[in-house]
């Protein structure tokens, strides 16, 4: 029975490298996908495409390129990324040089378009928001930016046309692993229960090490062995959708069933309904089963139909996020940095532009979760002050405001740091999938 | 005892709503486990972290709950004023509760 291993090469924007050429040269891979899109990600590059049109695909492409594309080459690997970010072709004619520099003859690279609808947002203006349910047009700032989570339609057809290197714009992440299985078994579109075994085989291995261990060790009751030496995971799939997670032997982390367990139902909300671009996902009767050390089966997942519409990111600016922080040590340090927050609060009050959301947090005692009390017997305290404004001096100004206790404060004050942040918000819509062209490029070196 | 000895969580983000998931290490602890942590009780110990409603939803072969929490991330990753925007800390605090 025919079946093929795809690994996962990284699973945020800045992930490390190290882990997927080891997966590239040890894993007798057919398919290792980078998943490099979170939900504002794409925004930031749109914003960075609109300074400069050469820009706007990943930081860290190049960087990555050009040790994965000889290690593809060799070891017959396709790619497969998203990190063509607001700029895949861009990004394709990058690699394609960076190829060629390379010495990798007849090297096809492709980029999948049609995600991107910022230029005809208006169009959309009177859709409701997810998150508000209110109308787009309430928002009332310059919408720059809309791109759609496709599915794995562009990925397939540039498989089809003996792609290797396939970089795209906004895709759903488990679109990028479900799309080698439905090339590669021929599995029907509208066959649900395969749909879904591949979506979940792509939730599994979207988020790349956290299902390895890396986002699992809680020293003395969930150890994990050798996490400096974190490895990627694998999956290994035969054409009726039935296989095993995993990871490399002589790498550190690993793959339990506990592991497995987390990662599926991270970020899901009803895991019998969990929407993509591709099907409904049902996660609900998923189980997992230890085959041998690190090896984990999986079985159970199920999924319907797909909806009818793609969602849509919309990202906007959003005003500023102005912030500092500051540190008091030793004896009754709590109460100076409480004073010193009593202080902060003072001086931004009845000032002439409006500052919201305005949070004075101590850093150690309740700046992730307020349990409402303060302990006094500690060695350090570290005041935090944040909030938001409508221009980036306004929000200076609040940064300022903490930095100024070194000399207008309590006294020990020390370590303090200032920053100011643009906020860009996304606003999400639906919008019907027959909207959407997808069109697929190539370029071959 | 803690629910620390007994279960992990992991949480995530999607928007404004935060879901936690609590595994149980050992099957024979679901019961108790699930009995305890009804959406209710979830609600009460987040206080005013979870301004919306919380859900559950059940997977009893995995040993594990899930929690979905609305208007729970002050506006979310993309708007909040939180050093933890992503909320990705808020699990972790469910793992004090007594058994």
């Amino acid at each position: 029975m025919k079946k093929i291993r795809i690994g996962s090469g990284a699973g945020y924007a800045g992930d490390r490298l190290e882990p997927a050429l080891e997966l590239m040269e040890h894993g007798n891979l057919n398919y290792i996908c980078f998943e490099g899109l979170a939900e504002r990600t794409i925004a930031l590059a749109q914003k960075a495409k609109k300074a400069d049109p050469e820009k706007g695909y990943n930081d860290l492409l190049l960087y990555r390129m050009e040790k994965v594309l000889p290690l593809a080459h060799k070891n017959k690997i396709k790619v497969i990324t998203n990190m063509g970010a607001a700029n895949p072709k861009k990004a394709m004619e990058e690699v394609a040089k960076l190829a060629t520099t390379l010495g990798l003859k007849n090297l096809k690279v492709a980029a999948v378009l049609g995600d991107d609808i910022s230029n005809k947002i208006q169009d959309y203006i009177r859709e409701t928001v997810i998150e508000t349910g209110q109308p787009l047009s309430e928002i009332n700032k310059e919408l720059f930016s809309a791109n759609a989570y496709l599915g794995s339609d562009g990925i397939v057809e540039a498989l089809s046309n003996d792609a290797d290197i396939i970089i795209t714009g906004r895709v759903a992440d488990p679109s990028l692993f479900l799309a080698p299985l439905l090339y590669e078994f021929g599995w029907e579109k509208t066959d649900w229960e395969k749909m879904g075994i591949g979506t979940m085989i792509g939730h599994l291995l979207e988020c790349a090490g956290q299902v390895t261990g890396g986002y699992f060790a809680d020293p003395g009751v969930k150890e994990v062995p050798n996490l400096w030496n974190l490895g990627f995971p694998l999956v290994e799939v035969n054409e009726v959708g039935k296989g095993f997670i995993t990871k490399l032997d002589n790498t550190g982390g690993m793959v339990t069933t506990a592991t497995c367990t987390e990662q599926l139902l991270y970020e899901i909300h009803d895991p019998e309904n969990y929407l993509t671009p591709d099907c409904t996902a049902d996660f609900s009767k998923v189980t997992f089963k230890e085959l041998q050390k690190d090896t984990i089966e999986f079985s159970g997942a199920s999924g319907k139909s797909a909806t009818a519409t793609h969602k849509v990111s919309v990202g906007y600016l959003n005003g500023f996020i102005g912030e500092g922080q500051i540190s008091y040590g030793g004896p009754n340090c709590v109460a100076r940095a409480l004073l010193a927050k009593e202080i902060v609060e003072k001086r931004l009050e009845n000032l002439s532009f409006p500052i919201s959301e305005l949070r004075c947090d101590l850093i150690g005692i309740n700046s992730l979760f307020d349990k409402g009390e303060i302990p006094k017997d500690i060695n350090e305290a570290r005041l935090r002050v944040a909030g938001k404004t409508n221009t980036k001096e306004q929000a200076q100004f609040i940064a300022n405001e903490v930095e100024t206790l070194y000399t207008n404060g309590p006294y020990g004050g020390g370590g303090a740091t200032k920053k100011v942040d643009e906020i860009i918000s996304i606003a999400s819509i639906l919008v019907p999938k027959d909207d959407f062209e997808i069109n697929v490029l190539y370029k071959t070196t | 005892m803690k629910l620390w000895e007994i279960a992990h969580v992991r949480t995530g983000d999607k928007g404004n709503i935060s879901n936690v998931s609590v595994t149980v290490y050992d099957p024979e602890h679901f019961k108790i486990v699930s009995e305890k942590l009804t959406p209710e009780f979830i609600k009460k110990w987040f206080g005013k972290q979870v301004l919306g409603e919380v859900k559950r939803y059940d997977l009893p072969q995995l040993g594990a709950l899930n929690f979905v929490m609305y208007d729970a991330l002050g506006g979310g990753v993309t708007s909040s004023t939180a050093l933890d925007k992503h909320g990705k800390t808020l699990g972790a605090y469910l793992l004090n509760i007594p058994f």
